[in-house]
């Protein structure tokens, strides 16, 4: 009896210990875990939440709230009116003016988004061979100068250009070469006010691709170069090919996001040039009829569903885009 | 060999060197008009202002105009300094806050294996897809019901975090190579002196263009203010050369309000010139032999 209980005793210590100490064991890996997760993690989400959390408050909420109110009826006054998807039926059966908006954006994001995409690039690898820092910083000042200044002086130089009456430069060398008797009113005539809104956004699209393929091209290696040289690249062009171009893949992704958004949303330019509404509605965008119904009708709600079509469109170019430039295999 | 061959490439490129420097200073002088308009025009005597058709360069420049600036700003309430302290506290707060905001964020999205980081990137790049003039009235609504009205607050916060900022940051930071990052990791560096001592001197390209991005629309930005401050003391800069301008059509002050534009446009060159110098300087890469 003695020996049986002194087993059991030594068993049951011998368990009671064991499992003790096991499960300090387990408590301890379980910390070490975690520590090592947090270790491995924490800090990342750390550094991440800053962004995170403002562009929470200060934009992903106000875009659920606009997509909210696309479905709504909203004049600001009264509180929003359910309407289901009424504002998108309307939208795509009844709007004649929506349909000449998508017409116009379309045009012009084909032919400005892309025209000024690639002279963005083609100024910055130009400006880039040259050697002479001076030189370069003074043209690089040049060509950004359109984003820098204000409106008026823009607005100015190009009524310059394009005045409608004779004193207007172009209009000017027309009618003194013979082309023309009688001056063309380019920003009132509705054939002319597309082409003169793209010339002038090309032209003011020189600005943010510009300096971001800049900043890229100075990041390319030198040796690649020269192992390109060695490799055979005979002339400039192989050379951009093989080399500089797919090493500025994350920036060329970033200036065409760029030029998909600011060519799908052109706005200003727009009525800058033309007035709002433009003459037959011929330079009438997107955003112009989503500005239309926003703060001038003041029905808030089709202008969400206006905005959120937008979105589509710009989304899905988008992923497109992405997919196209993906740098997922380089690093 | 090499040498006569290089003699022989300067020789046959000088014509076409000489012909594409003049075609590329065109084309700059072309694009810099705007900007040559606006210093000469804050320099006319107030003849040659109202000149139809506009004249480029001045013919007897002046000093009056600023002169005029000076007694128009002295009647109002506020010295015009205090236009400028504002201008200047919001828009270096801005632009520091979101380098560094942005930058932290888009590292970690760009170097770092975390779960759920490229839902996070895919909501950004969503954000800056969605048109800006539809979200204005909600952003006020957020601001509003914050309380954030009528302070500093709601001019510098909403615009710390922005999609385009993080966009191009992390758009650089994938093309910081690894073994940089793992060296520095090996050598027993933690996530906090991996960034500031490795990563941000590498992309200072990055940094600076966009320094030169957002101060340039932080400065010139007259929408915020116009919604969210009412006091007048606390206005910014564009604000005041509106008030000085008098609205559209008002030609009284045009002397005024062209040397106001030229204060104006002043710091966003001086920060451009400052901001590229550092872009353009060319970078070593220490010793990673890809």
């Amino acid at each position: 009896m003695g020996g049986k209980g002194a087993t059991h005793n030594m068993l049951q210590t011998i368990l009671v210990t064991f499992k003790g100490q096991g499960l300090k064991c387990i408590l301890q890996r379980r910390k070490q875990t975690i520590t090592k997760g947090w270790k491995k993690y924490g800090m990342g989400y750390l550094f991440l939440s800053p962004f995170v959390i403002l562009l929470m408050i200060f934009t992903v909420i106000p875009v659920i709230i606009a997509i909210y109110l696309s479905f709504n009826y909203y004049n600001m006054l009264q509180p929003p009116r359910w309407l289901g998807l009424t504002n998108y039926r309307i939208l795509f059966m009844d709007d004649d003016i929506f349909l000449i908006a998508i017409k116009n954006t379309l045009f012009f994001a084909l032919i400005a988004g892309p025209v000024g995409y690639i002279m963005s690039f083609i100024m910055a690898w130009v400006l880039n061979r040259i050697k002479l820092t001076r030189v370069r910083n003074i043209f690089a000042l040049g060509f950004y100068a359109p984003s820098i200044t204000s409106g008026i002086a823009m607005s100015v130089v190009w009524l310059y250009f394009f005045s409608g009456d004779r004193y207007g430069l172009i209009n000017h060398l027309l009618i003194r070469m013979g082309f023309i008797t009688e001056p063309i009113l380019w920003n009132m005539d509705s054939d002319t006010i597309m082409p003169v809104v793209i010339i002038i956004s090309i032209w003011m699209s020189m600005g943010t691709g510009f300096l971001v393929f800049l900043a890229g091209l100075q990041n390319i290696p030198k040796e690649l170069y020269d192992a390109g040289a060695v490799d055979g690249i005979k002339n400039h062009f192989q050379e951009l090919w093989y080399i500089t171009l797919p090493m500025m893949k994350p920036q060329l992704l970033f200036g065409a996001v760029d030029s998909i958004v600011k060519s799908f949303g052109v706005f200003d330019i727009a009525v800058s040039v033309a007035g709002m509404p433009s003459p037959n509605y011929a330079a009438h965008t997107i955003v112009a009829h989503l500005y239309d119904y926003a703060f001038i009708r003041f029905e808030m709600g089709y202008a969400a569903a206006v905005a959120v079509v937008l979105f589509m469109l710009t989304f899905l170019l988008g992923r497109v885009v992405m997919r196209v430039f993906s740098s997922k295999d380089m690093y | 060999m090499q040498n006569a061959k290089s003699k022989r490439l300067r020789k046959r490129f000088s014509f076409g060197w000489f012909m594409f420097y003049t075609f590329l200073t065109a084309l700059v002088a072309f694009t810099s008009l705007p900007l040559v308009y606006m210093i000469s025009t804050a320099f006319k005597p107030l003849d040659e202002l109202f000149i139809y058709p506009p004249r480029f360069l001045v013919r007897r420049p002046t000093l009056q105009n600023f002169i005029d600036l000076l007694t128009a700003v002295s009647s109002s309430t506020i010295p015009f300094t205090r236009y400028i302290f504002n201008s200047l506290f919001v828009t270096v707060v801005v632009v520091g806050g979101t380098v560094i905001i942005s930058s932290l964020g888009a590292f970690v999205v760009a170097k770092y294996k975390l779960p759920g980081v490229n839902w996070i990137f895919g909501i950004v790049i969503a954000a800056l897809m969605f048109s800006t003039h539809v979200t204005q009235i909600p952003s006020y609504m957020v601001i509003n019901k914050l309380g954030l009205l009528n302070t500093y607050w709601a001019l510098i916060i909403p615009k710390l975090a922005v999609p385009y900022n993080f966009f191009l940051m992390k758009q650089f930071c994938e093309q910081m190579p690894n073994e940089l990052l793992e060296s520095a990791r090996i050598d027993g560096a933690n996530d906090w002196v991996l960034f500031w001592k490795i990563a941000m001197p590498t992309l200072t390209p990055a940094w600076s263009t966009l320094i030169v991005f957002s101060f340039i629309s932080n400065w010139n930005d007259a929408f915020s203010p116009l919604i969210y401050i009412t006091s007048q003391a606390k206005k910014t800069l564009p604000l005041a050369l509106q008030t000085i301008a008098g609205g559209p059509g008002v030609v009284a002050r045009s002397g005024a309000v062209a040397a106001a534009t030229f204060i104006t446009t002043i710091p966003t060159i001086v920060i451009f010139i400052w901001m590229q110098a550092r872009v353009l300087e060319t970078m070593a890469y220490s010793g990673i032999k890809a």
